[in-house]
Parts: structure tokens; sequence; C-alpha cells
């Protein structure tokens, strides 16, 4: 049996009051009057050409400039008046809306690691894998943040329609749907309540196989025959087929719908392999804790070796579809699929590539030795980047369609990974106290534990 | 190096041929070869082979290939006749490179795999009408055969082949 130690449970509430602090730091210092807005732009004008939106200012300016001698000064001055009042207001929104979306991708990017060990969960009890049965309540101790983690981020997603001004969805705004006809042909999939209703029925289903998968797994340690077994075997099976669905419509509604204009058919895969692969990390960097701590006597190098060839391999293969989602739409560059991109590529360039060498150049060169990946710190620090720059990702899919080129990694973001990160330790590591740590009534535990590659 | 002879013992079992190996190298003899029907798992380790490095001419391989992908493309497409082709951007190769990633990959598994197999034959010595250098037709079947040379030790040698479960033990003249 494991004990949560004193000392992480401390951690896990020192970084969520530490996370609270930063988020709430955030929603205080984000809602700034369109005067202040106005004043700042003004000053970034004069001061520094930083981001895109001054640079355009800048050329307005100084179109302004040569044409202030001439007689219609005047009306020029009005006009770039009035069209400073709606750029500012745009500004003042998306400043509003960085807490909101900060708290988002932290909650989503906390909840898709427990959602793709599931999966991973899932599959290695249907495909009766014979290796990994030992990290098996690894696994399960992780999923135990699904249920409580996917309705922290459905939660998040209503309230900002309700609570909040739209901050994330702008569909769920009436007033922009009511001015937008792509929007409204889309309304009768994209309204709040069918919304709230889906991510509920997600849920649920995510949750109900949770709890019987781990019921069955438990009831098993004990019992004489393999009924359990069996019983988990089939609902992993349907499970599988029930998550490959509510996965890709879960994608379309939590991340994709934040930008109501645009599509991918790729889309659902392509969160899939985030999620996959982070989880994957996550089961490696919680059994080489637990090892470390010396939890885990059963498990070898060689159990580590298979879940780093995992992580190479899902992220290659997370790299192929971000790929082929990316390169699809360059090479066609069709308009209204591009702008896509276009946003990120100009506002984002750092992220959107930077997270390709995180997820692809980085794993790819560090994981592909195999002494290397039996090394547990070199793939704890490989799956720490993993980690970071699945995040990125998470971020790079938000980011664009709500606070635009006025993003910055800073305390509203970092307080968000730190209070779902602490809460993400504090669930998992409470799920794990209770129950054994091996799973020892399954009948395959016997090869996994003689596992050897 | 003298007449050589050396001993054939021949097991029909797997198991038992791991085992003889593994007495054979405590009793620190020299085994020259074993012939097996099929790849015995861990005999390499029981045998104390070094591991393989093919893979790691495999890596630089494969990174041969993608750099002749990669000057291939960028002297044919960029330098030598940047046309616009479909309103691709062929100024730089950064700016069309989405455009070049499928053949880079693809160069880059087709040196890989076949640099690699074509070292793996050579280093293994094999090609076409080769001379088989199969000792016994039998080991491409069903029997396992351990070829120990003999320095002037047949008697202890035979014993200890014996012990092992050798079903048959034949000293061979080998002349060269």
């Amino acid at each position: 049996m494991y004990t949560f130690s004193n000392k992480l449970k401390t951690f896990s509430i020192i970084l969520m009051v530490l996370g609270l602090l930063g988020v709430g730091y955030g929603f205080m210092t984000s809602h700034k009057s369109l005067d202040e807005v106005k004043t700042m732009l003004a000053e970034e004008a004069s001061h520094h050409g930083g981001g895109h939106g001054e640079e355009a200012t800048h050329v307005v300016a100084d179109a302004h400039d040569t044409h202030g001698e001439a007689t219609h000064g005047e009306e020029v001055h009005a006009e770039d008046a009035h069209h400073g009042d709606a750029h500012a207001e745009h500004v003042q929104h998306q400043m509003a809306n960085r807490p909101w979306s900060a708290l988002y991708v932290g909650a989503f990017f906390f909840m898709m690691i427990g959602l793709g060990v599931l999966a991973f969960y899932a599959i290695q009890i249907a495909s009766q894998a014979g290796w990994s049965p030992v990290l098996f309540r690894v696994m399960e101790a992780i999923t135990a943040y699904v249920l409580p983690g996917a309705l922290i981020v459905l939660a998040i997603a209503i309230a900002s329609g309700t609570i909040g001004h739209y901050n994330i969805f702008i569909w769920m705004d009436p007033e922009v749907v009511a001015h937008d006809e792509l929007i409204q042909g889309k309304s009768g999939w994209l309204n709040l309540p069918m919304f709230a209703v889906r991510g509920l029925v997600f849920i649920a289903g995510w949750a109900l196989y949770r709890h019987f998968a781990r019921k069955f797994s438990i009831a098993q340690d004990n019992a004489k025959y393999n009924t359990n077994f069996k019983k988990s075997f089939r609902i992993a099976a349907a499970f599988l087929v029930f998550f490959i669905y509510s996965e890709s419509m879960m994608s379309w509604d939590w991340v994709m719908s934040v930008d109501p204009h645009w599509f991918s058919t790729l889309f659902g895969w392509y969160v899939f392999a985030s999620m996959f692969v982070s989880g994957i990390t996550v089961i490696a960097l919680m059994s080489i804790y637990l090892k470390s701590r010396g939890y885990l006597e059963f498990v070898n190098e060689n159990h580590l070796h298979d879940v780093a060839k995992f992580m190479f391999a899902i992220s290659i293969f997370w790299t192929y579809l971000w790929f082929s989602q990316f390169m699809l739409i360059w090479y066609s560059n069709i308009p209204e699929e591009v702008t896509y991109f276009i946003s990120r590529i100009n506002d984002y360039k750092l992220p959107f590539f930077g997270m390709v060498a995180l997820n692809f150049i980085f794993p790819v060169l560090l994981l592909m030795n195999a002494d290397f990946k039996r090394v547990p710190w070199f793939v704890v620090m490989t799956g720490i980047v993993i980690l970071f720059g699945h995040y990125i990702d998470i971020f790079n899919m938000i980011m664009p369609a709500t606070v635009g080129d006025r993003w910055f990694i800073g305390i509203p973001e970092i307080g968000s990974i730190l209070l779902f990160g602490g809460l993400f330790i504090f669930v998992v590591f409470t799920a794990l106290t209770k129950a054994p740590l091996l799973a020892k009534g399954y009948p395959l535990i016997k090869e996994s534990e003689d596992f050897h590659y | 190096m003298e007449a050589s002879k050396v001993i054939h013992a021949i097991y029909n079992d797997d198991d038992i041929l791991m085992s003889a190996v593994k007495k054979v190298k405590a009793a620190k003899y020299h085994i020259d070869e074993v012939y097996t029907p099929f790849p015995v798992h861990g005999l390499d380790k029981a045998m104390g082979l070094a591991p393989t490095r093919i893979a790691i001419a495999a890596f630089l391989y494969g990174l041969v290939g993608l750099t002749v992908a990669t000057v291939m493309m960028n002297f044919i497409m960029i330098e030598d006749w940047p046309q616009n082709i479909g309103g691709k951007p062929s100024f730089s190769y950064l700016e069309n490179m989405p455009a070049f990633v499928p053949i880079m990959f693809e160069l880059t598994v087709f040196f890989s795999a076949h640099l690699m197999v074509i070292t793996f034959y050579l280093r293994s010595r094999m090609w076409p009408f080769k001379e088989a250098e199969n000792p016994d037709p039998r080991t491409t079947d069903d029997h396992f055969l351990m070829e120990i040379s003999v320095n002037g030790n047949e008697e202890a040698l035979q014993s200890l082949l014996s012990e092992t479960g050798a079903v048959e033990i034949n000293l061979i003249d080998k002349a060269h």
C-alpha cells in the first residue's frame, strides 16, 4: 500500500494555493476600462513597434502625419479616432479573455492527461498486454483525475458564457451570433444547452468506465475465478468504441469551437495524440517517482523501456498529425481555413514552431537509443520536455482565438498550471493510497512481473 | 595453425543448447560457431557476442538520405530554376519546406533501410551464388550444432560435451 507522504501533500496544497493566488491576480488585473486600454495602446505605439497590432497603428499614424499638413487633416483625424475606438474595444476584450483562457488551458491540459491514461489503460486491457499489468494501479490512480478534471473543464467553459462575458467561446454570445451567418448555420450544434448536455454525456461515459474498471480490478485481486477480468475486458472494448467517438466530439466542442469559423476533420485525432502522449509520459514519470521511493519493486527498467518506446512512438504520431493538418492547409491555402494558421504563425511564431521542436525533435533524438530509454533520469528529462511541449500545444489551440496577439505566459498562465497541477497531484496520489500497488489477481500479472526485453 | 580439427556437438533442443553453451563458456572453451535453424533468444548473450552496431549505421544512413533530399530539392526548386508553380513561394528553402517534407521523409527512410540491408549483407557475407557454409544440413531443419576447435584436448572436450546433452559428437578434420 502507498502512503501519501505529508511532504507531497503539503507540496500539492501549496501549489494549489499559489495557483489560486495567481489565477485571482489574473482576474483582478484583466479588467481594464476603455480609456486605460487606449492610453496603453497609444503608449505602445509611441514607444516601440512590438506586436503586430502596434505596427498597424504605427503605419496609420505615419500616414496621418504626411496628410496632416494637407487641408483634409481634420477628416482623417476623426476617422482615425473612430477606428481607434473599435480597436481598443477589441483589445479590451482580448485582455479580459486572458485569465479565462489561461485557466481553461491549464484545466484542459491536466484533464487530458487523465483521459489519455484512461484510453491507454483500456487499450492495455483490451489487447491483453503482458508487459503493463504491473503499472495498472498507477494508471488507475491517474485516471481518478478524469471525473473532477473534466467537470472543471466543462464548468469553466460554461461559466465563461454565463458568468463571464463570453471570454472563451464567442458562439455563446447571442449578439455575435445575431450578426454572424456562419455561426447561425452551426447553432444547431453550437448552443449552450446542447454543449452542456453533450459534455455531461461524455464525462458520464468516461467516469462510468473508470469506476467499473477500477471496481473489477480491485475485485479481481482476491477472486478465485477470472470473472472480473473478463468483465473488465468487455467494458474496455466497449469503452474504446465510445471513447473514440466522444473524444472526437469533445475536441470539436471544447477546443475547436473556440474558432467557430474554422473546422478540420483531423482535429479529433490530433487532440487525441496530444493527450495520449502526455498521459503515457505521466505514467512514466509517476512510476519512476514511485520506484525511487521504493513502492514499485516489481517494476524494472524493461517496463520503463516499453513506456519510453510509447512516448517516442506517440510523439512521432503527434507530429505526423500536426504536420498533416498544417501541410494540407498550407498547401491548398484556401482563405477560410488558412486563417487559423496565419494567425498562429504571425502572432505565435515561437510557441507554434517551438512546440514542434519540443514534441518531436527532442524526443526523437533523445529516446531513439535503446539504452537511453532504460535510464530513469533521461526519461524524466525527456518527459518534462514532452509535457511542456503539449501544454504549449493546448495553449496554441486556445489562445490565438481568445487573446490573439495579447498573449504571454505570465502569472495567470503559470498560476493555473500550479493550481491544476496541485489538484492533479492531490487527487492522483490520494487515489493511489486506496489500493495495493500490484494488481495481483490479474491473470497476466506474473508475465508482467517477469517481463524482460 | 596446426592441422585444424573441430568438434561438432549436435543438439536437438534449444533449451539444452543454451545450457550447453553456458557450460562450455564456464569451462573456458572458445565456441567457434553455433548453427541453429531459427533464432534462439538470448544465444548471443550466452555466447558473449558483442552487440550489433547496425542501428547506429542505419541512423547515419538516414542522415545521409535527409541531406541528399534537402540538397537536391534546394538546388532544383530554389537555386536552379525558381519557378512560380501554383503560387508556391520558392524564394528560400524554408519558405517552401512543407511541400518538401514528404520527400525528405521518404528519402531518409529509403537510405536508412536500403543501406542498412546492404551493410547487413556485406558484413554477414551473403550474396547470390554464395556457397553455403552449412556443416550439416540438419541444422536448417531441427538440429542445433556447436562447433569448437580442438587443440589437443579432445578427450576432455568430448566428455564435457556429452555431459551437456549432445545427441551426437563428431570430430571433424577441417582440410583447409
